[in-house]
């Protein structure tokens, strides 16, 4: 199948890859190395594969590569980029937010996207962002407990 | 104690929220090829042809195996824990819908997965059968010819049989339950049934294999390397020593990722293809490889003027599905905590594994308890309303208490039943006046409490190595799949040695460098494990005390391991080396009464209270408060347990309120996250998790396993809170509010009409 080239910023970095039009994005990913985005269910309802393009969390699974020619990618792996962990993430080990932890970087994606957008968050602002993203360990009263202590800190 | 009992983070946490922590899910080796399932469309037939023209014609695929081609190569390529039934590719015949038929390898997993899609198998369709109880009739037979595997030695008494869909049936007799029935003032009989669900891990099955020189390794999210170890050997007739089973983190497994599972496949594909191969299956995929055994259950009791029970009998039939699995264990181990946490003198336990014609059904945490609680604490409610005793009190009256023989003659030690159940009544604020709601929505309570015994026989070794700086590193084949074992085991041996427990390094399970154990599995790690863990740490103690006297240190000081190290070898060199393995005493249930006085090293107990809102016009349940108590013997990280009593709560909500496999003509019509509802952040309801701390004089440190607890009490709870609040009993789960409306339609003489 025809490769297509694109040129996007993924994690501050400028890089380019050829790549077929049908692979998705958590696909494009880890030709960079990058598996913190995982693909679970497929179908964009585990939040499993959340990744931040131009600052809008998608679902990695449900998004071609090619799409995001000329946007800028963020994955987990950029958050402790300077050697420290970020708020949510210290929140979470905190807090005990995460049993198997496969589904955890989507949930800090998301909550750094909420915190982003809504710094003191209301019960209905924590569940309705992170109801996007589901954890089979079900470690989710401990996940809000972490959110809330992220937006303390 | 400094460690033990310590609030400490798992070990793992910086790597889990950097997205960094090694899944197998992740590994790609160099000339890896992906395999992709070709599955059987049929819940019965015959393979007449399967025609692998077009898919090997696809550009890129490098290979399309059958099971005939596996055939070549393992000459009886069957697997299985309890029995030999499951063929790594079918072979002759098919069992149920999503059997894998054959395999197509491809260096690019699209390509491999678009040409299994084109081949094409003629089946001659046979009749199937999906119910537990019709298979119990041998009108159609699901397997021509039961095949015991011989392999664990509780499992040795499993005979091959023929013309019967019946795998093992496990009866207890205690008493004289015919007598003690005929006597009984009032004798209550029900039946409940559970329904088909699954585990779905979020990291879904995935295998790699990479055959070396005469040697395999195996990559795989497992819960039981040493299993996968011994059965891959003795499919190849190889010994053990030639191949390698390495596990790292495991995305979730809840009982799906035990024994074989896609290792046979992908070692076998290696084999063939002589080079390595990953088999990563999808969400959908998940829905044919594993799931918990629907049941149905007929308990009946005799009950005396005083509320006492006198007799119980138990008929449980369970849905094993086209593979044995472990289901006979299930239906054994179980089976004789059929009767609930109750002391009764008379009781009869039939409890039957049934192979049908669905995917098949293996432990699924709880390992059966949870769908025998769900009938036994139904029942226990519906007797006390009967009678009209509180529930609280009618089980306090009848519970066994410390020191009394349970069902199966083996004492209850160290099993706090009262104590959790007191923990439950307390918060549910069980004697203060309570709202029952009024108008359209109503309010009422319940409460459950169920108890389930360890596994045995059964083996872990340890091995705990102190180096020569000091720094200590503890070897196992305990897989931490989220449950937290790598923290406790680290705090259990700082404890044994003064270190910190976050400087113990832990390595994973790779069976050329771990000792062996059973399998991380029924809530056994953190004590069977765990005991071998400690004494492990204990041997290396030991030694480095002996050390200490040959390097002519005074005894009774303790110097630092550095310092003995450098003042025995004269600088930094050297090891010391501890290892222990733990085997609990055991003695066999009696082939004819089902008894023994020696079933389990310990015993797990957890109950849940439920409030609940039951919307009489639409029949919605909204769960208000679930308190979840569990015996959990003296805590090694209080903070980890807790999480594992509130997670395991939660899963178990979806079991009782949402979560069902539909099976239309064998085919299963949800087999997705959008179809098949599992809890999400939504459903949370508010909880409390009660850690009820009663030692475990034969645990480590006095602690027992969790993992399970939480699951037992949810569902009956719930049933009984509903009936409570409305007055009708549910008797299948999942509890919808289709259910429930129906049931309060009927109630009220005006029926809905069946689908």
């Amino acid at each position: 199948m025809s490769m297509q080239n694109i040129n996007f910023t993924l994690n501050g970095q400028a890089v380019s890859a050829d790549i077929e039009p049908h692979r998705n994005l958590v696909e494009l990913l880890q030709r960079f190395d990058l598996f913190g985005a995982r693909e679970s269910c497929g179908q964009g309802l585990c939040g499993c594969c959340t990744v931040l393009v131009d600052d809008k969390a998608v679902s990695g699974c449900l998004y071609f590569a090619t799409w995001v020619d000329g946007k800028s990618v963020t994955t987990v792996e950029s958050l402790d980029a300077n050697g420290a962990l970020s708020i949510v993430q210290q929140a979470f080990i905190d807090c005990g937010a995460f049993q198997c932890g496969f589904c955890t970087p989507g949930f800090v994606l998301m909550v750094h996207q909420l915190l982003k957008e809504h710094p003191n968050p209301s019960d209905d602002d924590i569940v309705h962002y992170l109801s996007g993203n589901l954890c089979r360990c079900a470690a989710y009263p401990e996940i809000i407990e972490a959110v809330k202590v992220a937006a303390r800190r | 104690m400094k460690q033990v009992g310590r609030d400490i983070p798992r070990l793992e946490v910086r790597a889990k929220v950097t997205g960094r922590a090694e899944y197998v899910h992740n590994l790609r080796l160099p000339g890896m090829l992906y395999g992709k399932i070709a599955r059987s469309t049929v819940p019965h037939g015959r393979i007449r042809s399967i025609d692998t023209r077009a898919a090997k014609a696809v550009a890129g695929v490098h290979r399309v195996v059958t099971g005939e081609d596996i055939r070549k190569l393992i000459a009886e390529p069957y697997y299985g824990p309890a029995f030999h039934d499951q063929p790594i590719l079918a072979l002759d015949k098919v069992h149920h819908v999503g059997e894998p038929v054959a395999a197509v390898l491809a260096s690019d997993p699209h390509v491999a997965e678009r040409a299994a899609q084109l081949i094409e198998v003629e089946y001659e369709e046979l009749p199937a059968v999906y119910d537990e109880v019709a298979a119990m009739q041998p009108d159609i037979v699901v397997h021509d010819m039961l095949k015991p595997a011989g392999t664990f030695a509780d499992l040795k008494h499993l005979k091959g049989r023929k013309g019967t869909n019946v795998a093992l049936d496990y009866h207890l007799r205690r008493g004289d339950v015919d007598t003690a029935m005929a006597r009984a003032s009032r004798v209550v009989e029900h039946t409940f049934k559970t329904q088909q669900c699954l585990h779905l891990p979020f990291e879904p099955f995935v295998s790699v294999a990479e055959p070396g020189d005469g040697t395999l390794t195996i990559h795989t999210s497992s819960q039981t390397p040493s299993f996968v170890r011994t059965e891959i050997a003795r499919l190849f007739g190889w010994p053990e020593n030639r191949v390698r089973v390495k596990v790292p983190y495991l995305g979730g497994g809840f009982g799906a990722k035990v024994y074989v599972k896609l290792e046979a496949l992908v070692a076998a594909l290696a084999m063939l293809a002589r080079r390595p191969v990953k088999v990563a299956l999808t969400m959908e995929e998940q829905f044919y490889m594993i799931t918990k055994h629907p049941t149905t259950f007929r308990i009946k009791s005799g009950v005396d003027p005083d509320g006492k029970v006198v007799a119980r009998a138990c008929e449980v039939f369970w849905n094993g599905g086209a593979y044995a699995d472990i289901g006979p264990r299930v239906t054994q181990k179980s089976g004789f905590t059929a009767p609930g946490p109750y002391d009764i003198d008379n009781i009869s336990i039939d409890s039957y594994s049934l192979y049908t014609n669905r995917t098949p059904a293996g432990a699924l945490r709880g390992f059966g308890i949870p769908q025998l609680v769900w009938a036994y604490e139904s029942h226990t409610d519906l007797i006390a309303r009967e009678l009209g005793i509180d529930p609280v009190e009618f089980r306090r009256k009848n519970i066994l208490r410390e020191g009394r023989p349970q069902a199966s003659g083996t004492a209850m030690q160290d099993a706090a039943i009262a104590e959790v159940l007191d923990a439950i009544a307390a918060r549910m604020g069980w004697s203060a006046p309570f709202d029952r709601g009024s108008g359209t929505v109503r309010r009422g309570r319940g409460v459950a409490i169920g108890f389930k015994a360890s596994i045995s026989p059964t083996t872990s070794v340890a091995i705990v190595n102190v180096s020569a700086d000091g720094s200590t590193t503890l070897y196992t084949s305990t897989v931490d799949m989220g449950q937290g074992s790598d923290t406790a085991f680290a705090q259990m041996v700082a404890e044994v040695l003064d270190l910190d427990s976050e400087d113990v390094r832990i390595v994973h399970p790779d069976t050329d460098v771990t000792p062996y154990d059973m399998g991380t599995l029924g809530s056994r790690s953190l004590f069977h494990m765990g005991n071998a863990v400690r004494l492990a740490a204990e041997d290396a103690r030991t030694k480095l005390r002996a050390l200490a006297a040959e390097a002519g240190l005074p005894e009774g000081t303790n110097y630092p391991p550095a310092e003995i190290f450098k003042k025995r070898y004269g600088m930094q060199a050297g090891n010391v080396i501890g290892t222990a393995s733990f085997v609990p005493t055991y003695k066999s249930p009696d082939a004819q009464t089902g008894l023994s006085d020696n079933v389990t090293p310990f015993w797990m107990i957890g109950g849940a209270g439920v409030e609940v809102e039951v919307d009489i016009e639409t029949g919605h349940v909204g769960v208000t408060k679930l308190v979840n108590a569990a015996d959990c013997g003296k805590p090694i990280n209080p903070g980890v347990a807790r999480t594992q009593l509130s997670g395991a709560a939660i899963m178990q909500l979806g079991f009782t309120l949402s979560e069902d496999m539909k099976l239309d003509g064998g085919q299963v019509t949800n087999a997705s996250l959008a179809d098949y509802k599992i809890p999400g952040i939504r459903d949370i309801p508010p909880m409390e998790n009660v850690l009820v701390e009663a030692e475990q004089h034969s645990g480590p440190f006095g602690a027992k396993g969790l993992g399970e607890s939480g699951t037992f009490g949810v569902s009956p709870a719930i049933a009984n809170a509903i009936h409570d609040a409305v007055g009708v009993r549910i008797t299948s789960l999942p509890i919808t509010a289709e259910a429930v409306l129906r049931a309060l339609r009927a109630q009220a003489g005006q029926p809905l009409e069946d689908e």
